[in-house]
C-alpha cells in the first residue's frame, strides 16, 4: 500500500515538471498573443522599430534578435582560442595529473561568479581599456559585452570538450605514436577528428549559455534599440531589453516584450536540441 | 613530408601555446576577486551586516566628508537567504523525486520525456523563467513578492537537482538495492533507507551547487521579487536580495562605492559554497 503511494508520489513530481513546462509555454504564447496579433508574427520578428511613444506604439524584434545572435556568436568566435587549448590541456596532455585538476577547477569557478560581477568588472575594469584603445568613446557596445560573454562561457566549453577529448581510445592515439607522429600530429589527426563532433556539441551548449545571459550584457551592451551598424555600435540583446525595460511595461509593450522572451525561449531551446542530439548520435 | 627537425619545433610551440593560453585563462579570476578585494575591503565591517542600505542623501553626506558609506545591506542579506530557502523547500523534494523515478526507470518513454523536458527548462535564460514567475505569482497575487523571486529560484533548481540525483543514484551498485529487498524490507524503505543515505553526498553535493547558482541570480528577481529598503520578513511583500542590492547601488552615484563590498561579500558566498560541493563531491566519490 505504501509503495503504491510511494510510486504514484515519484510519478506525480515527474508529472509536475512536465506541467511546469507546459505551463511555461502557455504563459509566454498566451503573454504574447496580443502581440502578434496587432503586427503579425513574421512583421514582428521582421521589424527592427521600437517605439514606445502612446500615440504610434509599434514594435519589433529585429534589432535585438540581431544583437543577441551578434553578441553570441562573436562570444563563441572569441572563446575558441582559450577554451580550446584548456580542453587541450586538461583532457590530453596533462591528463589525470595534478596541475590538470588544478587548471580545470579554477575555470569551472569562473563558471560559478554571477552574472552582475562579470557585469561590474566588465564596467569598471574592462571598459576603460576599450575606450583607450579608441574603439568607441563610450566603451560600451557589442564588442565589449561580447568579450566579457566569450570569458563567461570560457568553462562551458572547455569542460566539456575537454572530457570528450580525454575519452579518445588510448591505442588510437598510440598507433599514431607508433608511426612517428608528434604530440601536434596525434592531436591534429586523431585526437581533434574522433573528439571532434563532441567538442562542436560543447560549444553550441556554450553558445546556448551566451543567447541567454542577461545581467553582464545589459550592463555592457549600451541600451540602444536601433540596429547595430558595426562590431563597436551599441544595442540590445533580447534578454537586456526585457530586463530594462519590463518593469514599467504594460499592454502592448509588455506583450511584445514577453514575446521577445517566447523567440528567446526557442531560439535557446533549438541550440540546446541541436547540441544534445549531436552529442546522442556520435557518442 | 617535412623534416623530423621542423615538426619536432613545431611541436614544441604548440605545446607552450596551449600552455599560455590555458594559463591566460586563469587570469580572469584572479582579476576579478583581486579587483572586488581591493575595492571592497574597507566597506566590510559590523555594519554591514546589520544595517540596511542607506538612502542615497546618507550616502551623499558621507562621501562629501570623505567617510565610507554608513549602513549595510542586511536587507539584501536577509531576502537572498529567505527566498532562497523558499526555493529550496520547493525544489529539493520535487528534484529528488523526480531523480528517483529517472534513474529507477531509466528507458521508458515517460522517463526519457522527463529528461527531455528538465533538459529544456534548465536551458531556458533566467530572464523568461522570472517572466514565468511574473506571469505565475506576481500578476495573479497583484504584487511584486519575496514567494515570486522563490518560484523562479525553485524553476531554475530543479532541473539541477534531478540530474545529480539521478547521476549519483545511477553509480550506486545495483546489489545494494538488491541486499535491501532480499531482506524483506518494502520497496519505499529501501529507497528512502538505503539508497538515500548511501547517496547522502552525491545529493548533499548537486544540491549545494544549486543553491549557489540561483544565489547570484539577478534577472529573474528584478521582474519577481523587485527590492525593498527595509528589512522584511512577509514572504507576501517586495524583498530584496544582495545581487539586486548590487544593481540599485550601480544606478545611483551616490551609492557606488557599496557595490565592490557588495559584490564581494555575494563572490565569497557563492564561490565558498562551491568549493565545499566539490570537495564532499570529492570526499564522497563511490569507487
Amino acid at each position: 500500500m505504501r509503495d503504491k503511494i510511494f510510486k504514484k508520489l515519484l510519478v506525480g513530481c515527474c508529472i509536475l515538471v512536465l506541467l511546469v513546462c507546459a505551463g511555461m509555454i502557455y504563459s509566454l504564447v498566451s503573454g504574447s498573443l496580443s502581440a502578434f496579433n496587432q503586427y503579425g508574427f513574421f512583421h514582428f520578428i521582421g521589424s527592427s522599430e521600437w517605439d514606445p511613444h502612446p500615440d504610434r506604439e509599434t514594435y519589433g524584434a529585429l534589432s535585438f534578435i540581431v544583437g543577441t545572435l551578434l553578441t553570441s556568436f562573436l562570444a563563441l568566435i572569441f572563446c575558441i582560442p582559450f577554451s580550446l587549448p584548456v580542453a587541450l590541456f586538461t583532457g590530453s596532455y596533462f591528463r589525470g595529473k595534478k596541475i590538470a585538476t588544478f587548471i580545470s577547477s579554477i575555470i569551472d569557478l569562473l563558471a560559478g561568479i554571477p552574472s552582475i560581477v562579470y557585469g561590474l568588472w566588465g564596467f569598471y575594469t574592462f571598459r576603460p581599456i576599450i575606450i583607450d584603445l579608441g574603439l568607441n568613446s563610450q566603451g560600451f557596445g557589442i564588442l565589449t559585452s561580447s568579450i566579457i560573454l566569450a570569458i563567461m562561457i570560457i568553462p562551458y566549453a572547455s569542460s566539456l570538450s575537454g572530457e570528450f577529448i580525454s575519452m579518445v581510445p588510448n591505442e588510437l592515439k598510440e598507433a599514431a605514436y607508433s608511426l612517428g607522429g608528434t604530440r601536434l600530429d596525434v592531436i591534429r589527426t586523431v585526437t581533434l577528428p574522433n573528439a571532434g563532433s563532441g567538442i562542436f556539441a560543447s560549444y553550441i551548449l556554450a553558445l546556448g549559455r551566451a543567447l541567454g545571459e542577461t545581467m553582464a550584457v545589459t550592463m555592457l551592451i549600451g541600451n540602444t534599440n536601433n540596429l547595430p551598424r558595426s562590431l563597436v555600435d551599441t544595442g540590445n540583446t533580447m534578454a537586456s531589453i526585457i530586463a530594462n525595460q519590463f518593469g514599467e511595461a504594460d499592454g502592448l509593450k509588455l506583450s511584445s516584450l514577453i514575446a521577445i522572451g517566447l523567440l528567446l525561449f526557442g531560439i535557446t531551446a533549438v541550440i540546446n536540441l541541436i547540441a544534445k542530439f549531436i552529442m546522442k548520435k556520435f557518442n | 613530408m617535412s623534416s623530423l627537425r621542423y615538426r619536432t619545433i613545431k611541436d614544441k610551440i604548440f605545446f607552450y601555446c596551449v600552455c599560455g593560453l590555458s594559463s591566460l585563462t586563469v587570469i580572469p579570476l584572479f582579476a576579478i576577486i583581486w579587483e572586488l578585494i581591493r575595492k571592497g575591503y574597507k566597506q566590510i565591517n559590523w555594519s554591514f551586516f546589520t544595517e540596511t542600505a542607506p538612502s542615497t542623501l546618507d550616502a551623499m553626506l558621507a562621501r562629501g566628508t570623505g567617510d565610507i558609506i554608513p549602513g549595510g545591506i542586511a536587507n539584501g542579506i536577509l531576502g537572498t537567504l529567505l527566498m532562497v530557502a523558499i526555493a529550496s523547500v520547493i525544489a529539493i523534494p520535487v528534484g529528488i523525486m523526480v531523480g528517483i523515478h529517472l534513474s529507477e526507470h531509466p528507458k521508458t518513454k515517460f522517463s526519457n520525456a522527463t529528461r527531455f523536458i528538465t533538459d529544456l527548462i534548465q536551458g531556458s535564460p533566467s530572464i523568461v523563467i522570472g517572466i514565468i514567475a511574473y506571469a505565475w505569482v506576481v500578476k495573479p497575487l497583484g504584487g511584486y513578492s519575496a514567494f515570486a523571486g522563490s518560484v523562479s529560484l525553485a524553476i531554475m533548481m530543479i532541473p539541477l537537482i534531478v540530474r545529480s540525483t539521478e547521476e549519483t543514484l545511477k553509480m550506486l551498485p545495483g546489489s545494494l538495492k538488491e541486499a535491501g529487498l532480499a531482506l524483506g524490507s518494502s520497496y519505499t524503505n529501501v529507497i528512502l533507507r538505503v539508497l538515500l543515505p548511501s547517496a547522502f553526498g552525491g545529493l548533499f553535493t548537486g544540491i549545494l551547487l544549486a543553491v549557489s547558482r540561483v544565489m547570484g541570480e539577478t534577472a529573474p528577481l528584478m521582474l519577481t521579487a523587485l527590492g525593498s529598503t527595509a528589512i522584511n520578513w512577509n514572504v507576501m511583500e517586495p524583498t530584496s536580495a544582495v545581487p539586486l542590492l548590487i544593481w540599485e547601488f550601480y544606478n545611483d552615484p551616490n551609492l557606488i562605492d557599496m557595490i565592490w563590498s557588495s559584490s564581494l561579500f555575494l563572490l565569497i558566498l557563492v564561490l565558498s559554497l562551491n568549493l565545499i560541493a566539490k570537495h564532499i563531491a570529492k570526499k564522497w566519490k563511490i569507487q
